[in-house]
Parts: C-alpha cells; structure tokens; sequence
C-alpha cells in the first residue's frame, strides 16, 4: 500500500475542513494510506510569507520537510500553495548545500536534521501517476457528469521546469481526472484558457479588488464555455471562487478534486463537507 | 537623476535575484503577464531593467512589485530563462527588510507568528470540523506546545518577530 504523510497546511483544515475529509475519505477508498504530519505548520505560504522573509520560509519548511523525513515518509500535499513551497524549498536544499548547512544549524536548536531526502507530491500528481485513471474509473458509483470548469491553478505546473509533470500551457492531467469520474473537461473541449485565480502573491490579503479582476475573468471564461461546475486542485483557488462569487452575479459550485471525488464514489454531501460552502453547492 | 546604488546588484543576488541580469528587455514577460493583462501598475519588464541598473528605490519601492501573484507564467515564458518570480520575492523581501510592509500583510504575518498557520480557527470551524468526524484543532503545531515552541524558536533565529514588529 502506498503511504504518505498528509500535509495539512492552513486553508484546507481552518477554512474548508471538508477538503481534508474528503481527501483522507477518498484516499482510503483508492488504497492509499495517509499518515497525519503531527506538528507541522504552515507550509510557510509562498506568496506572502516567502515576499516578507526568505529565510524564514525555508527554515519553517525545512522544518516541516525534517518532520515527514523523520517519520520515513514523503509528503503528499492538498493544496497548489503548499506544493509550491514544500517542493521548492526541498528543491532548494538538495541543490545549495551551503543553504541544507544554514537549515541545519538552526534546525539543531529544536532537535531536527533534514537530510534532503523527503520528496514532495501533488494529491492529484498521486491520483494521476500512482493511482491512475483505470483504477479511479472503477470505483466511481454515480458519475459526476457535469460540464467541469477544471482549474489548475498555478503553482500545481509551474515553474514546469522544476515540477516536470505537464506542459503548463496545454496541460491535461486535471482534464484527465476529472473525466476519469464522468465529467467532461469543458475548458479543454472549448479550447479556452483560464488566468491565475488572483489569490496568491499577497494579493488577496492586501489588494482585494485587483484580486477579484482575475477571478471575474475566469467566471467569465468559465461561463462562455458552458461550465457548470469548478474543480480546483488548491483550496486557496478554491476560496478564491467560493468567495469570490458572493454578489458576482454568478453561482458555479466549487469543487476541491477531492470532493468531486467523493461525491462519484457515493459519497455523502454533507460528509464533504459542500453545505459549508459560501456558495452554494447545488449539483 | 535617479540613484544607482552600485552595491544593490550584490545584496539582489544574495537575496536569490541573480538572474535579473539575464534579461534582454524582450518584454516578454510583460506580455504574458495576467496582472499587466488587467491593467495593474505591474511591469515585470521595468522592474527587471531597474535591477540591472542598479536602481535600487525605482525597483523596490515599484507599486507594481506587489501586484504579481507569483503565478510563474513569466518564468514559463522567459527565453532568457530569468527567474521573474525569484527576483521579485528577492526585491519584496529587500523592501520589507526596509520597513515597507502593507496593514494586511502585516497581519498574515501576525497570525503565522501566533498561530503558526496564516488563518486561526474560530467556533465556526470547530463545530464543523467536529461534524466531519474531525479533531476540533488539527493535528499541528495548533494542537501541540511542543510543536510550536520549536516553530517559535525558528521564528526567533531568523528574526521574523523583528522584522515584521520593525
């Protein structure tokens, strides 16, 4: 059975908790253990975090790198932002051993030494390479056929040359994904392309409505392509829809993966935890 | 006439801009950039050009630095390979390390400090996460004292406190 340390991060478990329990759910069903990440913090979160103090953010994440290392396991993240940072600071730290020696010297202060060893994945990089499509496909019990609005976000792909999953501009993983359980992928069938969903970098903390500009356009984009759903693959892209549709005059429901997920393998709605949703999740 | 500040492109490098040096001013960048694409003062063109020359204040102190979200579609497209998103977190943190920090930033900071995580959890959540079957608190430095002393005492040997509280 694969094992993985979950890694929580904050959005996930403080804003949308049905995004953990759907993923801890739907990863059981799919044969993959998870094993809570005891102690770890913020990842520290990339847009901001890392803008105010790179040193900080690499010593926080090696922390957390040190944690699941320790426990003999490789990180598996739920959100774009945690992978972004988990990712590259360990990318960091197996390249610049003069960064691994600074990292250490303040890690020692509370017991911990990071080796450079643990390796950090995407929950759906996981469903997609170690899982895969056959296996997902049979487990689906209700297909979720809605027209899906599947929405990458940015730190998932990109930078493409150090994740080397998929092309960043003409992807398909999530497209595959989503269909695997009876969606269809309708950006990819249209051939439009959505933007960044305007959260991260500190935007959505500091500079609300520049923020909201990125998520009109892709509602836009989502509308004239005929979606009815969103599927994000981030719950800070996934706060940024649900959120960002109060008075917008549009009302997609937003789906983290793993509850679309669910709700293909039978699943119970209100154990995804959709009814805590800012908009509503009317499927 | 503007200031050259002939030691910046050091104190850039050692903040993990190096590449800025690279760039060619194709504009590329620029083009492909959601946040210019939506009319905000971001120009990651300038700002590039700006650090090369060594133009430390036009760099850092550009209202567009902190309009980009980091979605990397720059470095994707870059022919030179320049790390824009590196470059600009190098500058970010060169201008907080001067004291130039937004109100809201500044409290996304505050609550990575008190709660090690940048949102806290309220009622709301735990009930929530009560009705999921999950814990009240997940198991993270929230849930553990030991957990977080030692994220505080990292916190304490990078000078973060300091340097938000400055």
């Amino acid at each position: 059975m694969t094992k993985y340390a979950l890694f929580l991060g904050c959005i996930a478990p403080l804003r949308y908790p049905g995004i953990e329990k759907s993923t801890r759910e739907v990863f059981k069903a799919l044969g993959v253990e998870l094993v809570d990440l005891d102690g770890a913090s913020c990842c520290p979160a990339p847009g901001v975090i890392k803008s105010f103090s790179k040193a900080t953010w690499l010593a926080e994440a090696a922390r957390n790198l040190a944690l699941a290392e320790k426990a003999g396991l490789d990180i598996v993240t739920i959100c774009n932002g945690c992978y972004g940072s988990l990712f590259e600071a360990a990318h960091e730290l197996h390249e610049d051993e003069a960064a691994l020696e600074e990292v250490n010297r303040i890690l020692a202060e509370v017991g911990l030494k990071y080796s450079g060893r643990t390796k950090v994945k995407h929950f759906a990089e996981v469903l997609y390479n170690e899982v895969g499509i056959e296996k997902i496909k049979k487990t689906v019990k209700t297909p979720a056929a809605y027209n899906a609005a599947a929405f990458y976000g940015c730190h998932f792909l990109k930078p493409s040359k150090l994740k080397q999953l998929d092309d960043s501009e003409d992807p398909t993983i999530l497209d595959d994904l989503v269909e695997a359980v009876g969606a269809v992928s309708i950006l990819r069938k249209k051939k439009a392309k959505a933007i960044c969903c305007g959260a991260g970098g500190g935007l959505r903390a500091q500079f609300g409505e520049t923020s909201q500009k990125f998520t009109l356009k892709n509602l836009e984009i989502m509308k004239n392509s005929g979606a009815e759903i969103i599927v994000d693959v981030c719950p800070f892209c996934h706060l940024q829809f649900d959120a960002g549709q109060k008075d917008s005059g549009f009302a997609f429901p937003v789906l983290h993966l793993s509850q679309l997920y669910g709700i293909a393998m039978g699943m119970d709605a209100k154990d995804l935890g959709l009814g805590a949703h800012i908009t509503p999740v009317k499927l | 006439m503007k200031e050259v500040v002939t030691e910046f492109t050091e104190e850039l490098a050692a903040n993990g801009g190096s590449s800025a040096a690279l760039c060619f001013q194709c504009g590329t960048c620029t083009l492909k950039c959601p946040s210019a694409g939506l009319r905000t003062a971001l120009r990651p063109a300038n700002i590039m050009r700006a650090s090369q020359l060594g133009l430390k204040d036009e760099a850092i102190e550009d209202y567009g630095l902190w309009q980009c979200t980091t979605c990397y579609t720059c470095v994707e497209w870059c022919p030179r390979n320049v790390q824009v998103v590196d470059v600009i977190t190098a500058l970010r943190n060169m201008a907080v390390a001067d004291g130039e920090m937004y109100e809201n930033h500044k409290k996304v900071a505050e609550s990575l400090i008190k709660n090690g995580h940048t949102v806290d959890n309220n009622d709301k959540i735990k009930a929530l996460r009560k009705s999921l079957g999950l814990q009240e608190n997940p198991d993270t430095v929230l849930d553990d004292e030991k957990a977080k002393a030692d994220f505080d005492r990292i916190l304490k040997a990078t000078k973060f406190t300091e340097l938000v509280n400055q």
